[in-house]
């Protein structure tokens, strides 16, 4: 790992370089990223079928990942449109995992607080609170939530719909729940106060 | 009799309800038999895994542990729900090449008494069981009603086919393993182009709007090609594009109709089970039209032959050649 | 090693030890002052008489100082404690020679590789070059004065592959006077580059600078034409090689055949040509690949031929005005013999269905590399014309992709080398016979060699469309109504930062090169190596490209890698030189280092016989012994390891003198 400080230089840009953001991804990643592997040839921007609503394309993003651009990158709501497709991981010459650096980059926002006007971390935040009370995901607890927060407006129009799953009964009142929410709870605890840093 | 431990999904109960029931009704045909992970809990869809890496991890491995214990006489892992089955092989594939990963979550399995061991189980998908483990052989024997004169357009979506850890799948683009199905059922495959295409995810409900041009791409092209009924294998994809066509006819101006069911409904079908047991009826854009095409005999035309006009073509499908790994798998 | 008792060799009794410092690369972490005066003192017991230090041992001075000793102190042995063999073993082995001591009483042990360039830690890097150093001192006292072999040169030669490579060193060869069989597997020879329409960077016709090189290597009197041939087997070592050739069964009399086609005119079944034409156009059943071939007689395809599938046609023979058909002709085997073989046999095409993203084979106006060279061809199955798949219509904007198949993790890692030039070639040709737009999308744009980067510019200048970024896909599924009826190139341009989605009519691959299929089996056959990949590995890739690490068999052309015409004409032409200086030499010096059996212990159990990658070992079944050809052995080792009795002894590399090296290291630790 190069010297922290040596890497923190202006060179030129309106911001700070920070050189161990790409280290930094890298180690945060399930698996093995390959991120410094990647020869910038955009097939990931080329496959990915909602690149034209991006900020910036999944190669661009590395691009600006590499240069150590902290702010730009977490900000950039390029992860929070990627639908997780991995059609740029199957065609990835280099065999970079940039599906699962998305995830990395969604949760180091979070952390950071530097997503923008995304109603996307707190969908996740949501799932999440729903799935740690009862151990499976609650799809009318979810929506309501999510709807009511973020798109009030919506909701009459989605009432069909949700009315509709309702009795077709592909959607339920009531959460189910798994029996031993406490060995769950115990171990997602447990989880959280561990992390990758190698 | 195969036996597998059956990873069934959150959707399964609800949003997938009809998923389920064709999957039960058919089982006992097919001959396998699916034991239910015990007390089974949520993957985490593509929600955790934004949020925290080794709690999203840990919540996975929950499930493989238990699985792992359950399994005595199998050590395969069915899930029939495309994100599960990604959620469960990165978990698996993940932990075992890299290795501080697998540890740390081995630490947080621990703190409920759980441990599991990357490599232990093999995590396969519903779809890929059927054609390899029962056979499109077995599938066709047990045809009574062939789907004859039906236009289906096979839907895989995204996290199947890809990526494919071990090298189980014909292709990552364009796979034929649901095209074989459908073919071995007696339907008429409409070969489209967008197979694998993502439909969206969850931005239907994050980012609606790149998710409705997602949704129309498929369903104009299932409808540019004159297919009836287009079949899936996932449980979001049929949600998207069945419950939100209303809402994606609404925002471009279109009137689609395109009515999207589980394969397993369709094999139940051409199983000579009744469609409502299957969970026809449960889609929000009704099959009922499609149906009504099946058992209809259409005269068999011959087909002119076709005089070679311009230049010869390259052979047409590279059959999958057997690689060492796949050898292994077989 | 025969029955007859070895006389024992006198064990050298005065040693002389030199320590180099190499500058500062050894004497930096090595005390080797220290080294010598302890190898002077404690190796003293050993026979060591003297033990010098110097700066540079490999110079002239070093060299002098090894040759001086030897004849002032009556040296029988010398240890040189330097560099690793690999570079200097040649140089101060040929400095005792030339002191009147034999070279193999000389050992070089590494104390750089092995030592100073690996270690930080001086102080046990000085214990651990004494060690070396004992372990050298203590092995040298069983090395024998050994004797370098001497074989006569046979001055034939074996070209394997008649492509440009193949015909370049065929060429060389038969000019210089010496005779050269030329075996080739289609009917004719020019290989791949017969199929071109023209070559970069010149744009010359490629079959007119072939075609003059392939009517010399056919008419050539020093040149022996063996087409639609294949070599079965080989056996032998350099200077002496014995090769069986399948001589294919054409069907036709060459003696009487006039070359003048009636018959292929005749012939009623015409079938896709799926090697010369790539798949796109046709060919009769009874043919010649192209209208120069050399040489001119035509052969049946018998596995599509209705006479001898059904039993009835047979046309070409009613037509025949010279009587020239015959359907009982039979392969013929024959034997040759040669003293150097040339392997050129060239490069594959990668499957570009492969590449399912980029849907070749399933939409139709996507065509690879050799298909385009064909289309756009004169003499090809469009006349020259650069039309759609239909046969007809001329495309109004064409895409060019690069780096398919290459480049990538998920089929083939490296660059192909050609295909940059190639696709900048395809953007001329089509813009100059079309007049269509051009899109070329690239990851980079290599253009390293003479005049490549000019041609680049010129394609600029014309005005093709530059596209910085790998295609993701191509499809056919419009999602506007510009789009339809169009094939749909989807790519992030790089530069400007923004997928893009690009309608053309037509879309190129240029797809890369791949070794032969079959090239595993071939280097087994002539006994060389292959890497991973399959090509054939030269003996080193930057001092010596064209030889192998088998004696007597070099390599030319794209089998051992993608390469360009003027790089493989030079290698043919290099290849060539080297035979050339070994036939010119009348014999070869072959090194001493080999495995010997000793017959006596050899229980006939042939383990061995199957282990050697140099084909060198063979069962003498009436002495049901075992025996080592020493001119084919390389002094691997496998065998001696892998003897059970351990009858088999390496000279150079004997049990005793490993042991003995293994207890001098010991005597140290």
């Amino acid at each position: 790992m190069p010297d922290s400080n040596a890497l923190k230089q202006g060179a030129g840009l309106r911001q700070q370089e920070d050189l161990t953001l790409l280290h930094e991804v890298s180690v945060a990643t399930a698996g093995v990223s390959r991120l410094e592997m990647c020869i910038q040839c955009g097939s990931c921007g080329g496959s990915c079928p909602s690149a034209a609503d991006m900020d910036h394309t999944p190669r661009m993003l590395f691009a600006m990942l590499r240069a150590g651009i902290r702010d730009d990158v977490l900000r950039s709501n390029t992860p929070w449109i990627c639908v997780s497709c991995y059609h740029c991981v199957v065609r990835c010459p280099q065999n970079v995992h940039i599906a699962d650096v998305m995830y990395t980059l969604k949760g180091m926002a979070i952390k950071a607080k530097q997503y923008k006007d995304s109603t996307a971390p707190d969908f996740s935040k949501s799932f999440v609170d729903m799935v740690e009370s009862f151990g499976r995901s609650f799809e009318l607890g979810l929506a309501t939530r999510h709807y009511l927060t973020h798109y009030p407006l919506r909701l009459p129009g989605m009432a069909g719909m949700g009315l509709g799953m309702l009795t077709k009964k592909r959607m339920h009142l009531v959460p189910s729940r798994i029996k031993d929410m406490e060995q769950l709870t115990a171990i997602l605890d447990k989880a959280k106060t561990l992390e990758l840093t190698e | 009799m195969n036996e597998y431990i059956l990873y069934p999904g959150c959707s399964m109960e609800g949003s997938a309800k009809a998923y389920n029931d064709s999957l039960m009704a058919i089982k006992d045909t097919l001959g396998i038999g699916l034991h239910e992970v015990e007390d089974w809990n949520c993957c985490g869809a593509t929600e955790y895994l934004s949020i925290n890496l080794i709690p999203a991890y840990s919540l996975i491995a929950r499930n493989l542990a238990i699985a792992s214990k359950q399994a005595n006489s199998t050590r395969t892992v069915v899930a029939p729900c495309s994100a599960c089955y990604l959620n469960l092989s990165k978990a698996d594939y993940y932990m075992d090449e890299r290795p501080t990963l697998g540890q740390k979550v081995n630490e947080a399995l621990a703190a409920g008494g759980l441990h599991y061991e990357p490599g232990s189980l093999e995590i396969r998908h519903l779809l890929e069981v059927l054609v390899y483990d029962v056979g499109l052989d077995t599938i066709k024997s047990k045809v009574v009603r062939p789907l004859t004169g039906l236009r289906v357009a096979p839907y895989l979506g995204c996290m199947v086919p890809r990526p494919d850890y071990y090298n189980r799948w014909s292709d990552h683009e364009h796979p034929t393993e649901l095209d074989e199905v459908l073919k071995a059922l007696g339907a008429e495959v409409i070969d489209f182009p967008l197979k694998t295409t993502c439909c969206g995810g969850h931005m239907t409900q994050i980012g609606p709007e790149t998710a409705y041009e997602l949704i129309r791409r498929l369903v104009s092209s299932a409808d540019n090609y004159q297919a009836d009924i287009m079949t899936t294998v996932c449980p979001m994809c049929q949600m998207n594009l069945d419950a939100y066509q209303a809402e994606t006819n609404r925002h471009f101006g279109t009137h689609y109709q395109m009515p999207i069911v589980f394969f397993t409904q369709l094999m139940g079908l051409a199983f000579g089970m009744d469609a409502k047991e299957l969970g026809f009826g449960l889609e929000v854009v009704s099959a009922k039209k499609a149906l009504e095409r099946i058992g209809v005999e259409l005269p068999e035309t011959q087909a002119p032959k076709k005089k070679v006009e311009g230049l010869p073509m390259p052979q047409r499908r590279l059959k999958k050649t057997a690689t060492p790994q796949q050898e292994v798998e077989a | 090693m025969s029955a007859e008792e070895k006389t024992p060799n006198k064990k050298p009794e005065k040693i002389g030890v030199y320590v180099c410092h190499c500058g500062s690369n050894i004497a930096g972490i090595v005390d080797v002052e220290n080294v010598a005066k302890w190898a002077g003192e404690e190796l003293a017991h050993k026979g060591v008489v003297i033990a010098r230090d110097y700066k540079f041992m490999c110079s002239s001075l070093g060299q002098e100082l090894i040759e001086k000793d030897i004849k002032e102190f009556g040296l029988d042995g010398v240890v040189v404690a330097a560099c690793s063999p690999h570079l200097h073993e040649k140089t101060f082995r040929t400095a005792t020679e030339k002191a009147g001591l034999n070279p193999y009483m000389c050992e070089l042990v590494s104390i750089r590789e092995q030592v100073s360039w690996v270690h930080t830690d001086k102080v046990a890097a000085t214990e651990k070059s004494k060690a070396i150093l004992s372990g050298g001192v203590h092995r040298v006292l069983y090395d024998e004065p050994l004797q370098e072999m001497k074989v006569p040169i046979n001055p034939n030669t074996l070209v394997v592959g008649g492509g440009i490579a193949g015909i370049q060193a065929a060429l060389e060869i038969a000019n210089a006077g010496f005779h050269v069989y030329l075996v080739e597997r289609e009917p004719s020879i020019g290989g791949h580059m017969a199929q071109f329409d023209k070559t970069f960077p010149t744009l010359d016709c490629s079959a007119c600078i072939l075609t003059p090189r392939m009517v010399e290597a056919g008419t050539h009197p020093n040149i022996t034409l063996l087409t639609w041939s294949e070599v079965e087997s080989v056996s032998g070592y350099v200077g002496n090689f014995n090769a069986t050739i399948r001589k294919k069964a054409r069907y036709v009399n060459e003696d009487l055949c006039t070359g003048c086609a009636v018959c292929i005119e005749k012939c009623p079944k015409k079938i896709i040509d799926d090697i010369y034409e790539a798949g796109l156009g046709y060919r009769k059943v009874v043919y010649t690949p192209f209208a120069q071939a050399v040489p001119k007689y035509p052969v049946i395809d018998r596995e599509n031929c209705t006479y001898f599938q059904k039993g009835t046609c047979k046309a070409c023979e009613k037509f025949c005005p010279t009587d020239a058909i015959d359907f009982n002709q039979e392969d013929e085997l024959f034997n040759i013999e040669i003293g150097n073989i040339i392997l050129a046999t060239g490069y594959d095409l990668f499957d570009a269905r492969k590449v399912t993203n980029y849907g070749y084979g399933r939409l139709a106006n996507v065509f690879n590399s050799l298909e385009f060279e064909r289309l756009s061809n004169a003499a090809g199955p469009t006349n020259g014309n650069i039309v759609l798949r239909d046969g007809k219509t001329t495309p109004k904007t064409v895409g060019i992709i690069h780096c398919v198949g290459s480049r990538d993790r998920n089929f083939n890692n490296y660059c192909s080398t050609i295909c940059c030039m190639q696709s900048l070639k395809f953007a001329h040709l089509v813009k100059e016979r079309t007049g269509a737009e051009v899109y070329e999308f690239y990851i980079d744009m290599r253009t390293a060699a003479k005049s490549y980067d000019e041609f680049y510019q010129r394609v600029l200048e014309e005005g093709t469309l530059m596209v910085r970024g790998k295609v993701a896909e191509v499809t056919d599924a419009a999602r506007q109504p510009h789009e339809e009826g169009k094939l749909i190139i989807q790519v992030e341009d790089t530069f400007a930062g923004k997928q893009r989605r690009i309608p053309v009519d037509m879309v190129i691959l240029s797809n890369g090169m791949e070794p032969r299929s079959d090239a595993k089996e071939t280097a087994k056959k002539f006994g060389i190596s292959c890497s991973a990949d399959s090509w054939f590995i030269e003996k080193h890739p930057k001092l010596d490209p064209v030889s192998t690490m088998t004696e007597g068999v070099m390599i030319a052309g794209c089998a051992s890698g993608p390469k360009d015409i003027p790089t493989s004409v030079a290698q043919g032409a290099a290849a060539a030189a080297r035979v050339l200086d070994k036939i010119l030499q009348k014999e070869v010096a072959l090194e001493p280092i080999r495995a010997t059996v000793d017959e006596i212990k050899c229980s006939g159990c042939r383990i061995c016989n199957n282990l050697c990658p140099f084909n060198a070992i063979s069962f003498i079944d009436d002495l049901a012994v075992t025996r080592i050809n020493p001119a084919l052995c390389q002094g691997c080792g496998t065998c001696v390891a892998a003897c059970p009795a351990g009858a088999i002894s390496g000279t150079g590399f004997s049990n005793e003198q490993i042991l003995a090296q293994i207890d001098g290291l010991l005597m140290v630790a």
